[in-house]
């Protein structure tokens, strides 16, 4: 509906638009990707093809792609301009919760190398 | 039965709470028989109790800020005199009582003084600037505001009934551990700013949807005010920051209700980590605060200098840089905790970056001033004070800003000097300038310039009688939150600042003034084309007071400043143009939701408080309940005839044709 | 002309993308979206939603941060390692997965306004997301029958409230759901309702969202090799 492209679409889809079977399909490719980048997270997790270090790199990546799936596929979330204002709060929601979980672990392994553990400081107490 | 509630909550013995508690029970209790015995309970409950109207909502938030700032004022009034009294002795605040001051003074003042002055500004104008009938969202626009009430009576309730935290303002663990602080105080705190928070962030999404997406036809982004940009910068921060508070003090209610060990000192808590993320939340949070007011201080301006706001491109520019800057500074809050050089650099540097896009914003105002036919009304008067009080302060905060200065002035009365100029000369005077701005739009007639500016002078001259004070203090060492101290040297500032507390007292009781002689002369004072000052965007084309619907008919929008354009048009043709084709329109219906669901929120919050189990099962099934009753309800609009709508738009034209008429040509 | 009245004007006559005059608005919907007015009901209702899930999602970063930085605390006591059980995981991915399937099932149905099928796919959803639940509850009251409840270390603590907090979200999404299909059945297809599910539908893939991070980054690399 030209309405959508006037004002964007909604995050989750037009309420028609597509044929029923279009729809169902895409579902279906949707879990379908998901299944296959499920079990490759848990098959990484697991062996030892890949270099240890790596296999938590492997695990994240694995997961972005599935976050990906389910936003493109479930959430019908696409780049066409009609959705530019669900992209954008997305990147600033995504932006937000790297800042604040990657800035909390920096700034408090900082302080843990800094500190004495806390066992340590109970005993100078007592 | 009634879990912890004994009658030994009431504090009895003590004569100060006690007697507090009396003066507010007895207002409270008058307050309540005086409405009921004149018979305005039916009205009260129709038209603003229900009610979903932006218009209503957004009084009566600014309402529970001025009610709230008297209480904030006054736990401000006890902290001077005990610090002026208290050299060489106790003063006469044990410190049990006069911890639990402090914190109340600083809760109260951010979360329910500064944040529903913000938000009940931002409420009221925002769909009028944007020429359309109502939020995104208005029952749950109502709910907010309730939940914001419901968690303000938590905190008076806490006088009367118990005791309040006794932690500072924001409740470090592990004092605020179960271990060092078992009594009620801490949960009284929590629950009311978890429940509060969820009505903010209601507000936040309901606000940044409605600037997003519902403007009137050719409303374009770059024709916005700026203090709808402000808004949606400020309403962005909300959605983002007040989840992390949600967590954090979730945490803690965790920790203290079933002994998990988030912050505890043993089994591997971290307190740090509950000071890091409070802070995540809190810079973020007085960013909430400044934004609008900054879009007050554009739109007063502008419309007192007679020219349109200078730089509106790099407005919009520094307000979505401040936005974005603010979740990058957090740290410079707790430099002194154990980060290392690298990490209080970054954090140091970047909490100086981010004081350039507020320069840029001072030298745009400037420049409007510039060359303009300048009207000292009280409210530029605000904003003139404004920008000489909020440079100043700004300034002391890059000043600390640098991490070794901060070592040595972190928690003094530097500190507390700083944040008090930043957000007293900022946003407490930024919302006295909307109040004054936007109560003729509200009310239908003009505060007593006069006594306004009055209020003005003694609160500008009190502010820095008060906290230059402070500033000296700090950097002679003395910290922060002192129940009482032996240094001579520190005793004749207290005194000079106590004298200033009183200044601000005068000009406290002089808005008062004001508003009384403003009511009981209102009919001189009424200003019929809705329009007093001559304003420059669209709130100003509506009657004042506007009608429930806002607009006959949506505006349509063709140049730079949407209602100026349409205004000089008129003016230089001498006339209106021909009425608009007149339909009926449907609003939003009034609905008990927003009251229900708050009083609901307010009895689990005080059955969590005391442990009273059985009456928490009773608030959430009620809360429920009250949510699917709403969802349940078929007519959600009512229809206000197109004859009724016509009558009120031409009354509104007839008394602009008539100021038309009036105008020196 | 009232905003309806332009609305639709432009809206019931073009194909998707293009307007009435025919040429895209591919322009971006920043200046097409003021030229008309307010958005349409259902525009304003789901980014309203979505904005929220934002929020939310930014909620459950604060949690993971406090996991990330508490979880090597195990006061002495079992870790990750020692606690995670990768099959039960197994079993609810799938489980969640499957019910988000079913709930996109759902959203086709609504779209169809056809009652059988809408009832049928939200009640495959719901007791997909039930077996997830009851599965995670088994598994938390199994730790802490091996004395790994949540107060024993910080690490238990950040990953209870965590796992919990998504438990919860699920929970309040199951008395929704069971909420959402009441009103179907009472009152049909009305359009609010329908904007209703929308905001149900978000909601609930964006807990699968969640999930695939938790059981990622809290579980995978917790026991990976």
């Amino acid at each position: 509906m030209s309405s959508e492209a006037e004002f964007g679409t909604p995050p989750g889809g037009n309420a028609s638009g597509h044929s029923t079977r279009r729809g169902v399909r895409a579902y279906l490719i949707g879990l379908g990707l998901a299944i296959l980048m499920t079990i490759a997270s848990f098959w990484a997790a697991q062996t030892h093809l890949i270099y240890g270090p790596g296999i938590s790199v492997a695990i994240v990546v694995l997961a972005i792609a599935q976050m990906g799936i389910h936003l493109v596929f479930f959430l019908h979330i696409t780049t066409a301009p009609d959705n530019t204002n669900n992209v954008l709060a997305l990147a600033f929601g995504i932006l937000i919760a790297c800042l604040v979980i990657f800035g909390s672990l920096w700034i408090m392994a900082n302080l843990n190398r800094n500190m004495l553990p806390m066992e340590q400081v109970m005993r100078m107490q007592n | 039965m009634f879990g912890k509630l004994t009658w030994d909550a009431i504090p009895l013995d003590q004569p100060i709470p006690l007697g507090a508690s009396a003066l507010v029970a007895l207002v409270m209790i008058g307050v309540l028989a005086w409405v009921f015995l004149k018979g305005y309970v039916p009205y009260l409950w129709r038209e603003w109790i229900t009610s979903v109207d932006h218009k209503r909502i957004g009084v009566m938030y600014c309402i529970l800020a001025l009610i709230m700032l008297l209480r904030g004022f006054i736990d401000a009034l006890m902290m001077r005199s005990q610090q002026a009294l208290a050299f060489h002795g106790p003063g006469y605040l044990p410190p049990e009582h006069y911890d639990q001051i402090f914190s109340a003074h600083g809760t109260i003042m951010i979360f329910f003084v500064a944040m529903p002055f913000v938000i009940g500004l931002m409420n009221f104008v925002i769909p009028l600037q944007l020429g359309v009938r109502d939020v995104a969202f208005p029952t749950m626009n109502s709910v907010s505001f309730w939940l914001t009430a419901s968690g303000s009576f938590l905190v008076t309730i806490s006088l009367v009934i118990g005791e309040f935290a006794r932690t500072g303002w924001l409740a470090y663990p592990p004092l605020s551990e179960l271990t060092y602080s078992p009594g009620v105080g801490v949960d009284y705190y929590l629950w009311a700013l978890e429940i509060s928070g969820v009505g903010t962030l209601m507000a936040g999404i309901n606000m940044a949807t409605t600037i997003l997406k519902m403007r009137a036809p050719g409303l374009t982004y770059t024709r916005m005010p700026v203090f709808c940009w402000t808004s949606l910068a400020s309403n962005l921060l909300i959605v983002a920051a007040f989840p992390i508070l949600t967590a954090v003090l979730a945490m803690l209610l965790l920790d203290r209700y079933c002994d998990f060990h988030f912050f505890t000192n043993d089994a591997g808590g971290n307190p740090m980590m509950f000071v890091n993320l409070i802070w995540a939340w809190g810079h973020p949070e007085v960013y909430i605060l400044i934004l609008p007011a900054f879009g007050v201080f554009s739109e007063v301006i502008a419309t007192f200098s007679g020219k349109p706001l200078f730089g509106y491109r790099s407005m919009i520019a520094a307000t979505m840089a401040i936005c974005i800057l603010s979740f990058t500074v957090w740290l410079h809050h707790f430099f002194t905790m154990g980060a290392g050089g690298d990490v209080n650099a970054v954090f140091g540097i970047l909490s100086m970056i981010i004081a350039i896009p507020t320069g840029v914003k001072i030298f745009n105002w400037l420049f409007t001033l510039y060359g303009g036919r300048v009207r000292y009304t009280a409210s530029m008067c605000w904003s003139v004070g404004f920008m000489v009080t909020f440079v100043i302060g700004g300034m002391t905060g890059v000043l600390l800003a640098v991490p070794p200065a901060d070592f040595v002035l972190h928690n003094s009365l530097f500190l507390v000097a700083h944040f008090h100029n930043v957000i007293i000369g900022g946003v407490l005077f930024g919302a006295f300038a909307g109040y004054q701005y936007w109560f003729p739009k509200a009310f239908g007639f003009t505060l007593d310039e006069r006594l306004g500016k009055a209020a003005f002078w003694c609160w500008f001259v009190g502010f820095w009688v008060t906290f230059v004070p402070l500033y000296m203090l700090g950097l002679m060492g003395m910290t922060r939150r002192m129940q009482h101290y032996d240094r001579p040297e520190w005793y004749p500032w207290t005194l000079i600042s106590m004298a200033g507390a009183l200044l601000i007292l005068c000009g406290i009781i002089l808005q008062v003034a004001q508003l009384l002689v403003s009511i009981r002369t209102r009919d001189r004072r009424r200003e019929p084309t809705g329009d007093p000052w001559d304003g420059r965007t669209l709130e100003w084309a509506t009657p004042s007071p506007p009608p429930v619907f806002n607009f006959a008919v949506y505006p349509d929008v063709s140049g730079a400043e949407p209602y100026w354009g349409m205004k000089q048009k008129v003016r230089e043709s001498l006339k209106w143009g021909d009425e608009p084709k007149y339909t009926a329109i449907e609003i939003p219906r009034n609905t008990p939701t927003g009251f229900v669901a708050g009083f609901f929120a307010a009895a689990t919050g005080f059955a969590l408080i005391w442990h009273i189990w059985w009456l928490v099962i009773v608030g959430l099934v009620g809360a429920y309940a009250t949510f699917v009753v709403f969802a349940w309800r078929d007519v959600s609009e009512v229809e206000i005839p197109a004859d009724e709508v016509a009558r009120i738009d031409r009354a509104n034209r007839a008394a602009r044709g008539a100021a038309l008429e009036r105008q020196p040509a | 002309m009232s905003a309806a009245d332009v609305s639709h004007a432009i809206g019931d006559s073009a194909p998707l993308g293009r307007g009435p005059e025919g040429h895209s608005h591919l322009d971006g919907d920043s200046q097409s979206t003021s030229a008309a007015g307010p958005a349409p009901r259902r525009i304003i209702v789901g980014y309203g939603f979505w904005i929220f899930l934002l929020s939310d999602i930014i909620m459950f970063s604060g949690f993971f941060a406090t996991y990330a930085v508490l979880n090597g605390a195990t006061n002495g006591g079992p870790g990750p390692a020692q606690l995670f059980d990768t099959t039960n995981v197994a079993i609810e991915t799938a489980c969640l997965l499957a019910s988000s399937f079913a709930c996109g099932m759902a959203s086709l149905a609504v779209a169809e306004r056809n009652r059988m099928w809408t009832q049928l796919s939200l009640l495959v959803t719901g007791l997909l997301g039930a077996a997830f639940l009851g599965l995670e509850l088994k598994e938390f009251s199994g730790l802490v029958e091996r004395g790994a409840g949540p107060t024993h270390s910080a690490f238990l603590s950040s990953f209870f409230t965590l796992v919990g907090c998504h438990g919860a979200h699920i929970t309040a999404g199951l008395l929704w759901l069971g909420t959402m299909m009441a009103q179907f059945y009472a009152k049909g297809f009305r359009e609010n309702i329908q904007h209703r599910f929308l905001c149900f539908s978000l909601f609930w893939h964006a807990l699968d969202i969640i999930w695939i991070a938790i059981f990622s980054l809290v579980y995978l690399n917790g026991t990976r090799v």
